[in-house]
């Protein structure tokens, strides 16, 4: 499986650089001056980016020297303990330099977005050092060519990510956001775990190629443990990609900066747990419980994210669901077994979330502070820029050909709908989802962007990014032009990121991910594919008429549906209080069980009663024996006569009792 | 007659510890001491040991228990008087005692009856180790010992003036 | 048992009761000083079964050490007796159960 080549890619350069750019800013940022900071913090990831894209002209198929996969033994042997044998050992093969490209490439546009969202920030060198440390863990992640060394690179981004929400770390609802981040992800990390050792157990070696391999050699194997150990996975990719019923983390995951949310919450953490299923599919695809129940829960969050999305009225909550809701699209996609498409859908979703996310940065800055979409409008004149690339991603997202989302989503509906009648039931959910997808992101450019400016004419004092509204209270205006590049440069990804195609993407792809089950298509060449991309792009149309209905043309509309159901529209406010059910089902006893049982009767009870009988029968022990040492002459001699007593007892006995006669002393002369 | 003599001072010996036992002067029990000494020292004589019997009036009982009546006078040390006391010592001494006694004594009646011939036994004719024998050995295989102690002696010297003498003299 | 002969083991119960009798009289007298006599008992009855044994197995050297024995407890009664003169001179008193901190 290795592959010795006479090139050397370099890979460890890839994590390497923007850990150097982590340790620089991070030790010394307090006291270099911005730029400095600003150009470390800017240099390491463009100067990853370098090597990946060297590394994918010289991988290419067709014209690249290096063949794939590419594995580079870093560090040499990590453990080697019985039966556990693990290497510090990276691999490029095509889906990783795909992750890479993706990971890197939008990562340094975000950094350069960065740069102008955070300039009157103070700790503006924390940020970025955090920001690196986050493109290392998640180059270490896709990189990996174990799962423990991947695991290092999942914990790590789930680290990433808690420093990076709870950033604003003065503010209570920030730190409490990264706190409950991190906890939830440590729950799917235990599924991880669990998974991990059940791989151990069955397969000696936690290395992908030897797993390969060594499932290779038994063709007929189903179900069984390589269930249990699809389901562990899933557990701890339902953490990472906020899927149902580990999501809750990410709506609150908001209250970090913007661009980190387009990083970290859109375009690249959340894609790990994808990335994961992908990476194991060579055990989903001997498991089809697995597959059923990723599909379902897939399909599920979509749709269920997205009716909470159609009601929420801060811009970033819309964004934050609606990313749930496309990570759902995303495990559909894996959970029939199209992991390609999958993979399509991740890369376009990077473009036009990322793109999403910091246009409404952008729009969030031109307001100083104000993320509430009741309180904008009319924005379209004001900052044209950030409105016509919104509008490129809006587009993108609802799946309207022929924008890049219309390609992956497409694909993904397609396959699901080609998987049986469990399979049609999928693909209408999908298709359901699409709607509200479309009618929620529409809703959001309405409200955001056209009619009049519902603004407050005094500025909201309780805003959700702290730094925004003090230094910049001056009117509505135009971001600089360090946010608008990279939105621009976005979008041109977006609006041109799908042309690629999924039978070339597939193909490209093929070699890791199993070939595309379903023969190679061309858009509009197959009928029932033409049919269902009619039928889905149909939908996508009629939600963005149905927004522009009720938030263009008669706006008093939804006021008026609002009133008529107000249960279900507080339901949907509320996000089914799913917050609330679990708070009072799992955290409230937990609290309950270690103030109670193990604080008190663990802690006082057994911790420290044990030290207490331990100390009392020092003490008591010590007075006991403190009489002994009277001083009294006479006590003395008595204890000495009866210690000499004992000793002749056992003297005289043993000289009796030897075998009935005397030890023999000398007798008769020396 | 040897049993006689054995009888006699024997209970000299037993008559003379039981005497210190009972007396409450400490100069009374000194000289209830003196009475033991000589005693043992015939009975060395009866056992044979002329020089020994010799060195313990010598030593014993003309230095020892001298330097003893000295001392008591010197601090003048009056009637013992009657204090607490420990428990201890009367709880588990006594019978400690007791057991020693009992021991030693079982040991030795035990050992004399396995091992007895008829002809054993301590008769007055029988040979006398005279000075000259100890010194042979003495001064030929065990003359190290003899020189430490001499060197022993000059330390106790040394040792009981300096602890005796008095404050600043 | 004649006249003449008696069994070496009278001695050495002789002995033994010497010794008992010191240990006894370290046990319940008050004075230091006759603690110390009662000591020097004790050394006297060991010494007599020496030269017991020594007569028994005709060893020269169990008088020997006898002869050792003696010198130690000349030397012995020497220290000691200077000890509590010291003693006497510091407390004032030599009664045994008033004599029990290192220090006053």
């Amino acid at each position: 499986m290795e592959t010795m080549n006479a090139y050397h890619l370099y890979l460890w350069l890839i994590p390497a650089l923007p850990f150097a750019g982590f340790v620089i800013n991070g030790f010394l940022g307090r006291k270099l001056p911005k730029l400095i900071v600003s150009s470390v913090a800017l240099g390491a990831p463009l100067a990853s980016f370098a090597v990946v894209v060297r590394a994918a002209l010289m991988v290419w198929p067709g014209s690249g020297s290096v063949a794939l996969p590419y594995v580079e033994n870093f560090a040499g042997t990590w453990m080697l303990a019985g039966l556990l044998h693990v290497d510090f050992t990276f691999a490029l093969d095509q889906l990783t330099l795909i992750m890479l490209l993706v990971i890197t490439g939008v990562g340094f546009l975000i950094h350069i977005y960065s740069v102008g969202y955070m300039t009157h920030e103070d700790g503006y060198w924390r940020y970025f050092s955090y920001l690196n440390l986050f493109l290392f863990f998640m180059t270490v992640l896709v990189l990996a060519e174990n799962y423990l060394l991947m695991f290092v690179g999942w914990e790590g981004v789930g680290l990433a990510s808690y420093l990076l929400i709870g950033f604003y770390f003065d503010k209570t609802s920030a730190a409490n956001a990264g706190r409950k981040a991190f906890v939830v992800n440590r729950i799917g990390d235990f599924g991880f775990l669990l998974g991990m050792f059940l791989i151990l157990a069955q397969f000696g070696s936690l290395s992908f190629s030897q797993m390969g391999s060594s499932l290779a050699n038994v063709p007929g194997m189903h179900g069984g443990i390589l269930t249990a150990i699809c389901i562990c996975l899933v557990l701890g990719a339902t953490g990472k990609s906020a899927q149902i019923p580990l999501y809750i983390w990410l709506p609150d995951a908001m209250e970090g900066p913007t661009p980190v949310s387009a990083l970290i919450h859109a375009a690249t953490m959340v894609t790990a747990g994808v990335y994961l299923i992908a990476r194991t599919h060579f055990l989903f695809d001997r498991s089809p419980m697995a597959l059923a129940i990723v599909a379902i829960i897939g399909a599920a969050t979509a749709f269920f994210a997205a009716t909470v999305a159609l009601v929420q009225t801060d811009i970033k909550r819309v964004l934050a669901y609606s990313t749930i809701s496309q990570l759902g699209y995303m495990f559909l996609g894996c959970g029939v077994a199209a992991y390609s498409a999958a993979i399509f859908h991740l890369m376009t979703h990077a473009f036009f979330k990322a793109l999403l996310f910091l246009a409404a940065g952008s729009v969030i800055h031109g307001l100083s502070g104000q993320q509430d979409m009741r309180k904008m409008g009319g924005l379209r004149k004001k900052l044209p820029v950030t409105f016509w690339t919104m509008t490129a991603g809006v587009i993108a997202i609802a799946g309207i050909f022929p924008f890049a989302g219309f390609f992956s989503k497409d694909a993904i509906l397609y396959e699901a709908f080609q998987h049986g009648t469990p399979g049609k039931v999928l693909w209408f959910v999908g298709l359901v989802t699409a709607l509200l997808t479309s009618f929620y992101m529409f809703r959001l450019w309405y409200m955001t962007f056209f009619g009049e400016s519902r603004a407050d004419t005094h500025p909201d004092t309780h805003l959700a990014e702290p730094g925004l509204n003090a230094k910049h209270a001056h009117g509505v205006h135009e971001s600089s032009w360090v946010m608008l590049a990279p939105l621009a440069i976005l979008a041109v990804l977006s609006l041109l990121g799908g042309w690629v195609g999924m039978d070339r993407f597939g193909g490209f792809l093929a070699p890791v991910l199993g070939p595309v089950t379903v023969p190679a298509h061309e858009p509009g060449g197959n009928t029932l594919d033409l049919g269902l991309s009619v039928v889905a792009v149909a939908t996508a149309a009629l939600g963005w008429f149905l927004a522009d209905l009720f938030y263009r043309r008669k706006p008093d509309r939804p006021m008026a549906i609002q009133a008529s159901m107000p249960g279900v529209y507080t339901l949907l406010e509320n996000k089914y209080a799913v917050d609330e059910i679990y708070g009072m089902t799992i955290v409230q006893p937990l609290i309950l069980f270690s103030r109670y049982v193990l604080g008190g009767f663990g802690e006082v009870g057994i911790i420290r009663g044990a030290t207490w009988v331990l100390g009392g029968a020092t003490t008591l022990s010590g007075e006991f024996v403190r009489r002994w040492q009277s001083g009294n002459l006479r006590s003395y001699a008595g204890w000495l006569a009866a210690g000499a007593a004992v000793l002749l007892i056992f003297a005289a006995s043993y000289a009796l009792g030897v075998s009935g006669t005397m030890i023999h002393l000398n007798w008769g002369g020396h | 007659m040897h049993l006689i003599l054995f009888i006699i001072f024997a209970g000299f010996c037993l008559a003379g510890a039981i005497n210190l036992l009972l007396q409450t002067h400490p100069i009374n029990s000194a000289l209830s001491l003196i009475v033991v000494m000589s005693s043992l020292a015939v009975l060395y004589l009866l056992l044979g040991a002329e020089f020994l019997a010799a060195a313990q009036i010598i030593v014993y009982a003309g230095a020892i228990m001298v330097l003893f009546t000295f001392v008591v006078m010197l601090l003048n040390v009056g009637t013992e008087e009657k204090t607490h006391g420990s428990r201890v010592a009367k709880i588990i001494g006594f019978p400690a005692v007791v057991v020693i006694l009992g021991v030693i004594s079982t040991f030795v009646l035990e050992s004399q009856q396995r091992l007895s011939s008829p002809s054993s036994g301590i008769s007055l004719s029988e040979k006398v180790t005279t000075t000259q024998d100890l010194s042979r050995v003495l001064f030929h295989e065990l003359l190290l010992p003899f020189e430490l102690t001499s060197v022993l002696i000059l330390i106790a010297i040394l040792g009981a003036v300096a602890l005796a003498q008095k404050e600043g003299a | 048992m004649s006249f003449e002969t008696i069994p070496g083991s009278w001695y050495l119960i002789l002995s033994a009761a010497l010794f008992c009798l010191g240990v006894v009289g370290f046990l319940i007298k008050r004075t230091l000083i006759t603690v110390f006599m009662s000591i020097e008992l004790m050394l006297n009855a060991v010494n007599l079964s020496f030269v017991t044994f020594a007569h028994e197995w005709h060893a020269v050297k169990g008088q020997i050490f006898v002869f050792f024995v003696m010198v130690v407890a000349a030397a012995e009664a020497a220290v000691g007796l200077a000890i509590i003169i010291a003693v006497y001179r510091s407390r004032s008193t030599l009664n045994v159960d008033q004599i029990d901190l290192m220090k006053l």
